[in-house]
C-alpha cells in the first residue's frame, strides 16, 4: 500500500528561540532549520512499514519555501521513494495546509497518511485532524503504536489517562507522538542516492487551494521570565521556607 | 454572542478542566451553553448544570460518544455548534483530537491552547514551546478555540441551576472503533489540576525509585509527574509526562527532583506558583526558574524531605 508522509521545515529544536525586537514574530534569520521532530518520527514509521512489507511506496510531501526541499531530501535519504514540494513563500496555516494535503491525497490516493502530531514552531496540533475531517478519514492521533491488519489499522494513542487503542478503516490518518519510534540517521550513501529520487514541484494554485490565512498575528512577545530564587543549604531549611515563607505546605 | 463549551468528563464525573473552560468563556462574554457528549453521562450533565454561569446544558447521550472518538464528536459538535459564535474545549487529549475536525468541518481556523482572552476575537497563546507568546485575531464567523485549563481560574462548580436539554443527534461516522484502553489507576489527585506536583527526571535512575517520590507526594496530597527523559527511559508511563507535548501543570507547588530543566519541560510547569528544584548538578537549568534550589544527591535529600515533612504536616 502507498503511504503519504507530510513533513515540515521548522527551527531546529536545539536553537534558542528569540523574539524579534519589534514584536512581529520570532527571529528566523540565519537560524538553523530542520525537519520537525514529530515529522521525523512519521517518516521513520513509514520506512518501518515498508521494511515490514506493509508499505509498498512512500511519498513525502512538504509545504513551504524553496528551502523545504532540504527536508524532503532528508526524508528521501531516510527511505521515502519520492517527494512532492508544494512551494510557497506565504504563511500557510493549519486549515490551509490540510486543504493542500487533501488535494495531494486526492491525486495520490494513499492508504495511510502519517503526520507529526504538532510542529514545534506553531504548536497547533491541528493539521492531521483537519486533513482527516476534510477527506472523511478516521484518525489515530498521538500514536505510540501502529499496526496494519488487513483493511484496518490499529493505533494505540497516548491519552491523558494512559493509552487507548482504536481500530480505523483504511484509508486513515495517523499523527505521531514521541514514543512511536526512534528515528534513524541517514547514511551518506543514502543521502547521495536521495539526490536522484524524483521530486515534483507544484504551487498551491496548481492544487486549486486558497491559502489566505484566517488568523492574523497581532504581536509576538517574550514570555514573562521567572527570576531564579535562592539556594537553600539543606532539606530542613527547604521545608521551613515552604511552610513559613512561601506558605504552600 | 453565544458560546458552546464542550464538557470534559469520563461519563461519570465532570472534569475540573470544564470549569476552567467555562471561566474562559466568561472572559469572552455572552450566553454559555455546555454540551455533554458521552454514554450514560446523566450525572455529568447534572454536575455541569450546577456550574456557575452556565445558561443551558445540552446532552448527547449515545454509545457513539462513549469513548469520545474524534470522528463522531467532530461531526456532533460541528452540527450543534454551528449556531454559536464560539466553540470552546479544554486542550487535553480529547479536545486536541476532535476540535480540529470541528474547525475543518465548519471551514474555520482553530486557535489552540489559549492562555488569555483579549477580546471576543483575539486570544493569547504560547508558540515555540512557550518561548514566545503570540496574540492572534480570528477573522472567522465561528471561533473554534481550545483552552489551556491551568491559565484560567475555574468557576464555582456549585450554585448554578441551568436547564438540561436532551439532544436527539446521533453522529456515528463509522470510521473508527474503540478497541481497548489502559488507564492508570491512582488514588492521587489528577496531575493536570493538582495543587502540589512532585516530578522526577532521569536522575531517578529507574522506575522503582519513583516510590520515594510517591511517598513524599502522599504526605502532601500531591500528584506525581515526570520529565520526558524519565518517560522515554521507561521509568514511568506516558500519562505522567509534564512538558510541551505532555501535560501542562500550574500547581501552587512544583517539586522537580533529578530534572535538569530542558526547555520542553519548563514549557509545561513554569507557570507554577512556587518551584522547588533538587538536583546534584548546580549548573542545571532548572535552578534558573526555581524559587528554592537544593543542590544535593536526591537519594539523600528525598528521604530527608519525607522525614522533615512528617514533622510539620
Amino acid at each position: 500500500m502507498k503511504v503519504l508522509v507530510a513533513v515540515k521545515r521548522v527551527i531546529d529544536y536545539n536553537v534558542k528561540v528569540r523574539v524579534k525586537p519589534d514584536n512581529t514574530g520570532v527571529d528566523l534569520a540565519n537560524v538553523k532549520m530542520a525537519m520537525n521532530p514529530f515529522c521525523e518520527i512519521a517518516v521513520e514509521e513509514a520506512v518501518r512499514l515498508k521494511e515490514k512489507g506493509v508499505a509498498s511506496e512512500i511519498v513525502v510531501v512538504s509545504i513551504g519555501p524553496k528551502a523545504s526541499q532540504e527536508q524532503i531530501r532528508t526524508a528521501l535519504a531516510l527511505g521515502a521513494d519520492r517527494g512532492i514540494h508544494v512551494e510557497t513563500d506565504e504563511e500557510v496555516q493549519s486549515l490551509e495546509a490540510a486543504k493542500l494535503l487533501k488535494a495531494v491525497v486526492e491525486k495520490e490516493e494513499p492508504k495511510l497518511v502519517i503526520l507529526g502530531k504538532q510542529s514545534i514552531d506553531s504548536d497547533n496540533n491541528q493539521t492531521g485532524q483537519m486533513l482527516a475531517a476534510l477527506t472523511g478519514m478516521g484518525q489515530g492521533t498521538f500514536a505510540s503504536e501502529v499496526v496494519v491488519e488487513g483493511d484496518k489499522v490499529n493505533v494505540t494513542r497516548e491519552v491523558d489517562g494512559g493509552l487507548m487503542t482504536v481500530a480505523l478503516n483504511l484509508p486513515a490518518v495517523v499523527t505521531t507522538d514521541l514514543r512511536l519510534n526512534e528515528p534513524r540517521y541517514a547514511s551518506l550513501p543514502n543521502i547521495m542516492k536521495a539526490k536522484k529520487k524524483p521530486l515534483d514541484n507544484m504551487s498551491p494554485a496548481d492544487l486549486g487551494v486558497d491559502i489566505a490565512p484566517r488568523l492574523s498575528t497581532l504581536k509576538v512577545e517574550a514570555p514573562a521570565s521567572r527570576q531564579a530564587g535562592v539556594k537553600v543549604a539543606d532539606v530542613a531549611e527547604l521545608v521551613d521556607k515552604l511552610k513559613n515563607e512561601a506558605k504552600v505546605i | 454572542m453565544s458560546i458552546l463549551v464542550i464538557a470534559e468528563h469520563d461519563n461519570s464525573s465532570l472534569k475540573q478542566a470544564t470549569l476552567n473552560v467555562v471561566a474562559a468563556a466568561k472572559a469572552i462574554g455572552g450566553d454559555i451553553d455546555v454540551l455533554v457528549a458521552g454514554e450514560n453521562c446523566g450525572a455529568v450533565a447534572e454536575a455541569a448544570a450546577k456550574a456557575e454561569g452556565v445558561n443551558k446544558v445540552l446532552v448527547a447521550d449515545n454509545a457513539a460518544y462513549g469513548h469520545f472518538l474524534g470522528e463522531n464528536l467532530g461531526e456532533l459538535v460541528a452540527e450543534v455548534g454551528k449556531g454559536y459564535s464560539h466553540i470552546l474545549a479544554a486542550a487535553g487529549t480529547v479536545g486536541k483530537d476532535f476540535m480540529p475536525r470541528v474547525a475543518a468541518l465548519l471551514d474555520v481556523a482553530q486557535v489552540s491552547d489559549i492562555m488569555r482572552v483579549e477580546s471576543e476575537d483575539t486570544f493569547v497563546r504560547p508558540i515555540y514551546a512557550g518561548n514566545a507568546i503570540a496574540t492572534v485575531k480570528s477573522s472567522d464567523s465561528i471561533k473554534v478555540v481550545t483552552v489551556r485549563p491551568t491559565a484560567f481560574d475555574p468557576v464555582a462548580g456549585e450554585g448554578g441551576s441551568a436547564a438540561v436539554e436532551q439532544l436527539d443527534v446521533v453522529k456515528d461516522a463509522g470510521l473508527s472503533q474503540f478497541v481497548s484502553e489502559e488507564l492508570a489507576k491512582s488514588d492521587r489527585p489528577d496531575l493536570a489540576s493538582a495543587g502540589i506536583v512532585v516530578s522526577g527526571g532521569r536522575g531517578m535512575q529507574n522506575g522503582d525509585n519513583f516510590k520515594m517520590l510517591e511517598q513524599v507526594a502522599d504526605l502532601m496530597g500531591a500528584a506525581v509527574g515526570a520529565s520526558r527523559a524519565a518517560v522515554d527511559a521507561g521509568f514511568v508511563p506516558n500519562d505522567m509526562q509534564v512538558g510541551q507535548t505532555g501535560k501542562i501543570v500550574a500547581p501552587q507547588l512544583y517539586i522537580a527532583v533529578g530534572i535538569s530543566g530542558a526547555i520542553q519541560h519548563l514549557a509545561g510547569m513554569s507557570d507554577s506558583k512556587v518551584i522547588v528544584a533538587i538536583n546534584k548538578d548546580e549548573e542545571a537549568p532548572i535552578f534558573q526558574v526555581a524559587d528554592y534550589g537544593l543542590v544535593a544527591d536526591l537519594f539523600e535529600a528525598v528521604p530527608q524531605l519525607e522525614e522533615e515533612l512528617k514533622k510539620v504536616l
